[in-house]
């Protein structure tokens, strides 16, 4: 009997030391406080700028605050009424917006291909679209500016959408072909025996199984667009300043403004922050079914 | 199951293909056509032949050195940023809680770093690398450490450093967790029932099916780090010197700071070589695990 009491004891610490490994997560302290650790390192340089935004000039360059001691909004007031940065703003929002959509919609049907048939390139083709991902934006500045110079397009959001599209249309055809990947090839053929049109089953039966990874793709085309800034600046002047060109202007100022530029980099952060808040859940699972 | 061969797939994949012949080859043209003249000003050009590609592969010449001293700088820098990211990335991937309500936020305090402006990640460095105001640089100066982003080359580098793992360390955090999520829970039962300790079923069963998504991983963080540019654009502009002119600043400087387009543009095209036999190879690698997998 006491035996017995002792092989269950066994037992249990067998059971208790292995439980960490099958669910795949670390436990323990050490984990627990690098992970921690790491957590803090990645909010102190956000809370520096959050703290940045709520103190004034002379405050922030004058001494080593850990926390704003008379914190003040003036500058988001400043920021939010003036109309120069508020069309900054509005025009940097519209060109990811019209890349996003343009983005995914022409890289819907091109991931389907790529996943469903072969044809002539095929290899090659997806080839030189990953090769463009990895295409450095200094080298195309100049040709860019001169190409949307030459067609009118310069200084307007379509410009900026449209380059965009250089890293953005590869990344959309990468991901979501992984989507693809994950919906059965059964699926089309029933569809095309119950006498679906190829447009009507993508439309109406393809697309929503592929739901999540249209948000997922939509959610890393956003992304880089909204955070590219070469391109941006390059192929603007006036009229279609982006959010971030307002920002370096405000540089040369009187000196660097400290504070303002610190609330405008807060405000650059929300609309990331809501976008990825809607697809969170997504992320992980979009990833896993796709081939990533 | 074998793919169709069907070449009316061409017709779905026809519309990228005008965009990227648009967006990317169009203004690739111009960058050759300008390679191979030069300039005397008032849009008169003359053909120059190889000139340009022979004065920027001869590194006694001062282009040469210049391109072969970025070169070596940028690839030191992609090397050193990649052997922290991706670690870093795995472990803190494998802390992550599979499930509840924490993963959603912590999800989104991770990815928080990457979707911040890349100028603003610079302005939110160059404070905060400050020895007089700027937490890390104060804290640093505190530990005794000779810290000065403008003044010493290190330093500077260093920061380089620490702002990309910063930054983008988050990418391989997502890119791993969604490949842990995605082990069947059979191989950790099968773990269980062999009472394998916490590191072998990480050797032996995480590490073989994370495979493909740090191919991925290391593929987007290495070309990133080798496109670098806003970051130390805003916090070091390049300096003290040229620590920290990698390859992308030199480019900028010289085309738009020197008009010097003939080597800019040659600058370009070796530079888009580079990145595109180094993409071929991790293409290559890819399809391999592509092949054993389906094999």
């Amino acid at each position: 009997m006491g035996a017995d009491i002792v092989s269950e004891a066994g037992l249990t610490v067998v059971r208790g030391r292995t439980q960490s490994a099958a669910t795949g997560k670390a436990s323990g302290l050490l984990p627990r406080l690098g992970f921690a650790i790491y957590l803090l390192a990645l909010m102190l340089p956000i809370y520096w700028l959050v703290s940045m935004s709520l103190r004034s000039n002379e405050d922030i360059t004058s001494r080593l605050a850990f926390w704003p001691h008379h914190p003040s909004l003036e500058k988001y007031f400043f920021i939010l009424s003036d109309p120069t940065w508020t069309h900054a703003f509005l025009v940097s929002l519209t060109y990811v917006a019209i890349n996003t959509v343009i983005s995914v919609t022409v890289a819907l049907p091109a991931a389907y291909a790529f996943n469903r048939y072969h044809f002539i390139g095929d290899k090659y083709l997806f080839f030189w679209l990953l090769s463009l991902l990895m295409a450095p934006a200094a080298v195309y500045a100049m040709p860019f500016f001169n190409l949307y110079y030459a067609i009118g397009l310069f200084d307007t959001v379509w410009a900026v959408a449209l380059a965009h599209c250089l890293f953005n249309v590869p990344v959309a055809v990468w991901i979501l072909e992984g989507f693809v990947a994950g919906v059965p090839r059964e699926i089309d053929e029933m569809a095309a025996i119950d006498g679906y049109s190829f447009p009507r089953f993508f439309i109406r039966i393809f697309l929503p199984l592929i739901a999540n990874g249209v948000g997922v793709t939509a959610f890393f085309c956003f992304m880089f667009s909204w955070v590219e800034q070469l391109l941006a600046t390059t192929l603007t002047a006036t009229d279609a300043l982006p959010f971030a060109a307002v920002m370096t202007r405000s540089y040369s100022v009187a000196g660097m403004d400290w504070s303002l530029l610190a609330t405008a980099g807060v405000l650059t952060m929300i609309p990331g922050a809501v976008v990825i808040w809607f697809v969170r859940n997504h992320i992980a699972k979009g990833f896993a079914l796709g081939r990533v | 199951m074998e793919k169709p061969y069907n070449n009316r797939a061409w017709l779905m994949v026809a519309p990228v293909f005008a965009l990227v012949l648009f967006s990317a080859l169009l203004p690739m043209m111009t960058v050759v056509n300008y390679s191979v003249q030069d300039s005397l000003g008032q849009n008169q050009f003359f053909w120059n032949g190889d000139g340009w590609f022979r004065d920027l592969l001869n590194p006694s010449t001062e282009i040469g050195a210049r391109f072969a001293d970025a070169l070596l700088r940028n690839l030191s820098f992609s090397v050193v940023a990649l052997l922290i990211e991706i670690p870093l990335g795995i472990a803190i991937a494998l802390c992550l809680p599979r499930s509840g309500w924490t993963i959603g936020p912590l999800l989104v305090i991770i990815a928080l770093p990457m979707l911040i402006p890349w100028n603003v990640v610079g302005t939110i460095w160059q404070i905060f690398s400050r020895a007089d105001i700027g937490l890390f640089g104060a804290a640093l100066t505190r530990l005794g450490l000779h810290y000065n982003v403008t003044q010493e080359p290190i330093s500077a580098w260093c920061t380089i450093v620490v702002i990309d793992v910063w930054h983008w360390t988050p990418l391989v955090i997502l890119l791993v967790y969604a490949g842990l999520r995605a082990i069947p829970d059979a191989y950790y039962q099968a773990a269980r029932i062999d009472a394998a300790s916490r590191w072998a079923t990480f050797i032996n069963i995480e590490l073989p099916k994370l495979q493909k998504v740090l191919v991925i991983a290391v593929l987007l963080r290495f070309m990133e780090t080798f496109m670098i540019y806003t970051e130390p654009f805003v916090v070091t502009g390049g300096g003290p010197g040229s620590a920290t002119t990698f390859l992308s600043i030199d480019l900028v400087k010289i085309a738009l700071g020197q008009v010097d387009l003939g080597s800019a543009a040659a600058m370009s095209l070796v530079y888009n070589l580079i990145t595109l036999t180094l993409c071929w190879i991790f293409f290559t690698i890819m399809t391999q695990l592509d092949r054993r997998r389906y094999a």
